[in-house]
C-alpha cells in the first residue's frame, strides 16, 4: 500500500455527508484533500437520518442553499456514479388544524420569492391526490419537487467519488487535536499527523469541542433521531409525508420506498452520547410515534415494525447550522450543527464550502449561519 | 435488597431450572416466554388436546422432558408466569414485553436471558422453495403437529440434530430418502475423544447411526450441497457433489437442512452485553464468566442463547446463573453445589467442543455460493448483491454490507442469513470471518404491530 | 375454517401453517417476486410465514393454532392499501 498522503491543501475533520461532499467538490476544483473519519463515512447523523430531500418548511434564509443542493440531487448519480435511491416524488405536509392554514399560506408566499413552488391543497384535493391520508387532515401543503433518498448510501457515494477523483478518505481515524502551527494546521490522529493550510471542521455533534479549542465555543447538543421501518407493504405512499404543526408531539414524518418498507421518525428525540459509537432507539417512544403515524396513514394499522435505529446528531440551540470561515483563525472553516435537517442541504453545503475555500467567496448567501452569531471571532483573521 | 425484581426470559430447560433455584431461595421471578406452554423448543409441549405420550414425543429424551416439565409445573404460582409474551426490546434496565398487541415495560433488578437457539443454516440455491425447512422445523412438525414435512425427505447439513431428526422420521414411519452430511468421516472421528466426556450421549449417537443403517437410510458424508431442486410449487430433489467429487441428484419432496445451532443472542445484544468470537463454533457469542454473568452487572445468560452446549448443559447453566444472581443479591450459596455444577459444565463444554470438531460449520461453502443464490430470505438479497457491497461499494465489514445491500434488514433481523452473510463478506474481503464483524441487533427482536396498545390498553 | 375462501377440514391442535401446507401447499408470496414461501423454521423465528386474515389482521402461521371460523388468506384482502390511481 502506498504511503498515505500526510499533507494536502485541505484537511476535513469528519466524513459525513458534508465532509465527503466537500471533498468531492474540492477535487472538482483541483485542490488536494484528506478526509479524516472517526468510524466509517456517513455512520452517524448522515447515515441514520430519515432521508428527507425536503426544502419545504425550512428556515427561509436557508432556501438558496437548499435550492442549490436540490440541483445537485438531480445530478447525483451522474456526479458520483452511484444510485443513491433519490426519488423526487414530492413532499406534502398535512394540517390538523385551521390555525395552521395561515401559517402555511404565509410560508408559501415567502418561499415563492426564493423560487420554491408550493401548493396549498384543500380537504378534497388532498384525499384525491393522497388517498392514504387519515380523516383528521384538513389541508395539505404540497412541494412537488422535493423527495427522498437512502441516507445509508449517500455519504459513501460521495466518499467513493472523491476517492476516485484523488481525495484521500481515511476511515477509523480518530482526530486527537487540531492546532495551528505557523501557517499550517497540524491535525494529530492515532494514525499519525496531517498538515494543511486549510482545515474544515465537519464533525457533526463532535464539532463543538474542536471549535472551542480555537476559542469559538458554540451551544451544540447531541441528540438521537428515533427511526423505525415497517415490513414491506404494497407501494401506496408515494410522496414524503410530514405535518405542519406547532405542537412538538405531533411532529411525525414518513416515506415509503418502492420496495414497500415505510420509514418513519419524529415525535421526540432520544438522548445521544458523544462517548458512544451508537445511540439507541428508545422503545418507550414507540406508542407516541405509532399514534402519530396512524393519524397520517391509518392503513398502517395492518403493518408491523421490523427495525428501529438511532444515531448521533448535533443540534444547535437555535436550530441554525454553523457554516463558513471561522473569521478568527485564518484557514479554518466550519460546517456542522445541521440540527437533524442537514441531509437535503448536505451536497449543497459541500459545493458551497468548496467554492468558499477555493475562491474566498460564495455565490450562495450563508452569512446567517456564521459562527460569529455566538459572539467573538471575526476580527482576528480575514474570512477565506 | 428487599424483593428484587427478577425477570427470566425463556421457559426452556435453562429458564426452568433457574426459576426453580430462585424460588427455592424464596424469590419470585417473572418468567417471560414466547411459547404457550413451558419446555422451550427442545422440550416443546404439544397442544393440550394432543394425546401422544412423552415417550412417543421425546424418545430417548423423554425422562428429561418429563422432569423439566414437572419442575416448571411445580413452580405453580410461586413465579409470575407470562406465556405467549415476546421480549422485544431492552433498555435502561427495563424489558419491553409484547402479548397480543399490548406492550408493557417491566423493570428489573436482575435479568436472566435464556432464549435458546435456532438452526444455523447455510443458504443454498432453491432453499426458499415451499418444502425446504430447517431441521428444527422438521422435528417440530413431527413432534408438535404429528406430521412429516414431506413424503420423501432428504436431510442435509451436519451436526447431531441431522441424525436425530432422520432417526425420528424413520421411527415415525417416514424413512428419509437420504442423510447428506457435509462433514467427513475423518472429522467425525477426530471429535470422538472430546465427545467421550459424555459417554452416554456419545453412545446414543452411535446407536442412532446404527439404527439408520439398519433401517436402510443412506448416509453420505463429505458432501457438498449444490441446490434444492424444484419449481414455484415445491421441492422435487436435491443436487450435490459426493465425496468423490461427482455431481449427483436425488429425488425428494422435502428437504430438512441445518448445521447445528445458532444462539439467539439479540436480547443480550440489546441489553448491551459484550460479545466475543468463539473460534470453536465460529460464532460471536455474548461473553460470560463461568457462572453465566454477562459483561453487564445485572444481566445473566444461560442455555444455548449464550453457549451452544445443548439441553442438558442448559439445565446446569440455568441453575448456575441463578446461583450467581443469588450470590450477587447477597444470598449465601453452597460452594459444593456450585463446584459440582461447574464441573458438569466443563464436561458439557468438552463434549460440545468435540461436536464442533466432528461436525464443523462448512464456512468455505459460503464463498462457493453462486451469485444468484438468495442469502437473505426476508429481503430477497442475493449472494452477488452482498458481494458487490464489498467489492464495488467498499463495505469493510458486515454491518456496512448490510447498510448497502439490505442483507439482514428484514423481518427476521438476520437470524437466518447473518452467519452466512458474515462468511460471504469475509470471503469477499479476503479476510477472516471474525474480522468481518458481527451483525448488530436492533429492536424489535420480532415484528411489532403498529396498532400497538400500551399498558393502559390505549394505542 | 377457510383458506383463500375455500372451506377446509382441519385437525384440532394444528397450526395455521400445518393447515396451509395440507390444503394450499404454501403460506404466501415473497414481496419481491421470487416465488411462493411456506415458512422455514416453524418456531416463530424466521418470519417467513406471516399470513392475513379476512379482516386484515396478520398471523404468524407457524405459531398460531387454528380456531373455528378462521378466515386465512395467503394474500392481503383487497382494499387495505389505498393505492393511488
Amino acid at each position: 500500500m502506498a504511503e498515505p498522503r500526510r499533507r494536502a491543501d485541505v484537511v476535513i475533520v469528519g466524513g459525513g455527508i458534508v465532509g465527503c461532499s466537500t471533498a468531492f467538490f474540492l477535487r472538482q476544483r483541483g485542490l488536494s484533500v484528506v478526509v479524516l473519519e472517526r468510524w466509517l463515512v456517513g455512520q452517524q447523523a448522515s447515515g441514520t437520518n430519515f432521508g428527507n430531500v425536503r426544502r419545504q418548511g425550512r428556515y427561509l434564509p436557508q432556501l438558496p442553499l437548499a435550492n442549490r443542493s436540490r440541483e445537485i440531487w438531480g445530478r447525483i448519480r451522474e456526479l458520483t456514479g452511484s444510485d443513491v435511491e433519490f426519488m423526487p416524488v414530492g413532499h406534502v405536509r398535512f394540517l390538523w388544524s385551521e390555525e395552521q392554514i395561515d401559517v402555511v399560506e404565509a410560508y408559501r408566499r415567502e418561499a415563492a420569492t426564493y423560487g420554491l413552488e408550493l401548493h396549498i391543497l384543500g380537504r378534497n384535493a388532498i384525499r384525491e391526490k393522497f388517498p392514504f391520508v387519515g380523516p383528521e387532515a384538513i389541508a395539505g401543503s404540497w412541494s412537488p419537487h422535493d423527495g427522498h433518498a437512502n441516507p445509508r448510501l449517500v455519504s459513501p457515494a460521495f466518499a467513493r467519488a472523491a476517492r476516485r477523483d484523488g481525495a484521500e478518505i481515511v476511515e477509523n481515524c480518530d482526530v486527537l487535536a487540531v492546532e495551528k502551527v505557523g501557517e499550517d494546521f497540524l491535525v494529530s490522529t492515532a494514525q499519525g499527523d496531517y498538515r494543511a493550510p486549510v482545515v474544515m471542521i465537519a464533525a457533526g455533534a463532535w464539532a463543538a469541542g474542536l471549535s472551542a479549542a480555537f476559542g469559538q465555543p458554540v451551544p451544540l447538543k447531541a441528540g438521537g433521531p428515533q427511526m423505525g421501518v415497517t415490513e414491506p407493504l404494497p407501494y401506496f405512499v408515494h410522496p414524503v409525508v410530514g405535518v405542519a404543526t406547532a405542537t412538538a408531539e405531533e411532529v411525525i414524518y414518513l416515506r415509503q420506498i418502492p420496495r414497500g418498507n415505510v420509514i418513519f421518525g419524529g415525535v421526540r428525540r432520544g438522548p445521544a452520547s458523544l462517548g458512544a459509537e451508537r445511540a439507541k432507539y428508545d422503545p418507550d417512544g414507540v406508542f407516541a410515534q405509532f399514534r402519530q403515524v396512524l393519524r397520517l396513514a391509518p392503513s398502517l394499522s395492518h403493518a408491523r415494525l421490523i427495525r428501529t435505529w438511532s444515531g448521533v446528531e448535533g443540534y444547535m440551540d437555535d436550530n441554525i447550522p454553523v457554516m463558513g470561515a471561522s473569521g478568527k483563525v485564518a484557514g479554518l472553516y466550519y460546517a456542522f450543527g445541521f440540527s437533524g435537517h442537514g441531509f437535503q442541504t448536505g451536497p449543497g453545503v459541500g459545493d458551497v464550502m468548496a467554492e468558499l475555500i477555493a475562491t474566498g467567496r460564495t455565490t450562495t448567501p450563508i452569512d446567517d449561519f456564521h459562527i460569529r452569531r455566538f459572539g467573538e471571532g471575526g476580527d482576528a483573521g480575514s474570512p477565506g | 435488597m428487599a424483593d428484587p425484581r427478577i425477570i427470566i426470559v425463556g421457559a426452556g430447560p435453562a429458564g426452568t431450572r433457574a426459576a426453580e433455584v430462585l424460588v427455592a431461595a424464596g424469590l419470585r421471578p417473572t418468567v417471560v416466554d414466547e411459547g404457550s406452554r413451558s419446555g422451550g423448543q427442545i422440550y416443546r409441549r404439544p397442544p393440550p388436546n394432543f394425546t401422544r405420550s412423552h415417550d412417543a414425543l421425546y424418545g430417548t429424551e423423554a425422562a428429561k422432558a418429563r422432569a423439566v416439565h414437572a419442575a416448571f409445573d411445580a413452580l405453580g404460582d410461586r413465579i409470575t408466569y407470562r406465556p405467549e409474551t415476546l421480549a422485544w426490546a431492552i433498555k435502561d434496565d427495563r424489558l419491553h414485553a409484547l402479548k397480543g398487541s399490548r406492550s408493557e415495560a417491566l423493570a428489573y433488578d436482575a435479568l436472566l436471558l435464556a432464549p435458546g437457539a435456532t438452526d444455523r443454516v447455510m443458504p443454498l440455491p432453491g432453499w426458499t422453495r415451499p418444502g425446504c425447512y430447517s431441521l428444527g422445523a422438521a422435528q417440530i412438525a413431527l413432534k408438535a403437529q404429528g406430521c412429516a414435512i414431506g413424503e420423501r425427505v432428504v436431510f442435509l447439513g451436519t451436526g447431531p440434530l441431522l441424525y436425530l431428526v432422520a432417526y425420528q422420521y424413520m421411527r415415525a414411519g417416514h424413512a428419509p430418502a437420504a442423510v447428506l452430511d457435509t462433514s467427513s468421516y475423518g472429522q467425525q472421528l477426530s471429535g470422538l475423544a472430546l465427545m467421550a466426556a459424555r459417554p452416554g450421549q456419545l453412545l446414543k449417537g452411535v446407536r442412532l447411526l446404527r439404527a439408520l443403517r439398519r433401517g436402510g437410510v443412506p448416509v453420505l458424508r463429505n458432501v457438498e450441497p449444490l441446490e434444492v431442486l424444484g419449481d414455484a410449487h415445491g421441492v422435487d430433489g436435491v443436487r450435490f457433489r459426493d465425496a468423490d467429487g461427482s455431481e449427483r441428484r436425488l429425488a425428494c419432496t422435502a428437504v430438512g437442512m441445518g448445521y447445528h445451532l445458532r444462539a439467539e443472542s439479540q436480547l443480550a445484544d440489546l441489553a448491551g452485553c459484550e460479545f466475543r468470537f468463539d473460534p470453536a463454533v465460529q460464532q460471536w457469542l455474548p461473553q460470560t464468566d463461568a457462572m453465566g454473568r454477562s459483561s453487564r452487572a445485572n444481566v445473566y445468560l444461560a442455555g444455548d442463547g449464550a453457549r451452544l452446549l445443548g439441553a442438558d448443559a442448559a439445565e446446569t447453566a440455568g441453575r448456575l446463573a441463578a446461583c450467581a444472581m443469588l450470590a450477587d443479591l447477597g444470598h449465601r450459596q453452597d460452594a459444593r453445589t456450585v463446584a459440582r455444577l461447574q464441573r458438569a459444565m466443563k464436561r458439557h463444554a468438552r463434549f460440545a467442543e468435540g461436536v464442533a470438531r466432528a461436525f464443523p460449520w462448512p464456512h468455505a461453502l459460503a464463498a462457493e455460493l453462486p451469485d444468484a443464490t438468495l442469502v437473505c430470505r426476508c429481503e430477497a438479497i442475493t449472494a452477488g448483491e452482498l458481494r458487490a457491497s464489498v467489492t464495488a461499494l467498499g463495505a469493510p465489514e458486515v454491518n456496512r454490507a448490510k447498510a448497502f445491500s439490505r442483507v439482514g434488514m428484514g423481518r427476521c433481523q438476520g437470524r437466518f442469513c447473518g452467519l452466512a452473510s458474515q462468511e460471504i463478506v469475509a470471503a469477499a474481503c479476503k479476510g477472516r470471518v471474525e474480522a468481518a464483524g458481527r451483525l448488530r441487533g436492533q429492536a424489535p427482536v420480532k415484528p411489532l404491530p403498529i396498532a400497538l396498545l400500551g399498558e393502559d390498553g390505549r394505542g | 375454517m377457510t383458506i383463500d375462501g375455500a372451506c377446509v377440514e382441519v385437525l384440532e391442535g394444528d397450526t395455521v401453517l400445518t393447515a396451509l401446507m395440507m390444503h394450499r401447499g404454501f403460506a404466501g408470496h415473497s414481496p419481491f417476486g421470487d416465488g411462493r414461501r411456506a415458512g422455514f423454521c416453524m418456531m416463530g423465528a424466521c418470519q417467513d410465514c406471516w399470513v392475513w386474515t379476512g379482516e386484515g389482521d396478520r398471523l404468524r402461521a407457524c405459531s398460531s393454532p387454528i380456531q373455528d371460523g378462521m378466515d386465512i388468506r395467503t394474500e392481503a384482502p383487497k382494499g387495505l392499501w389505498p393505492i393511488p390511481g
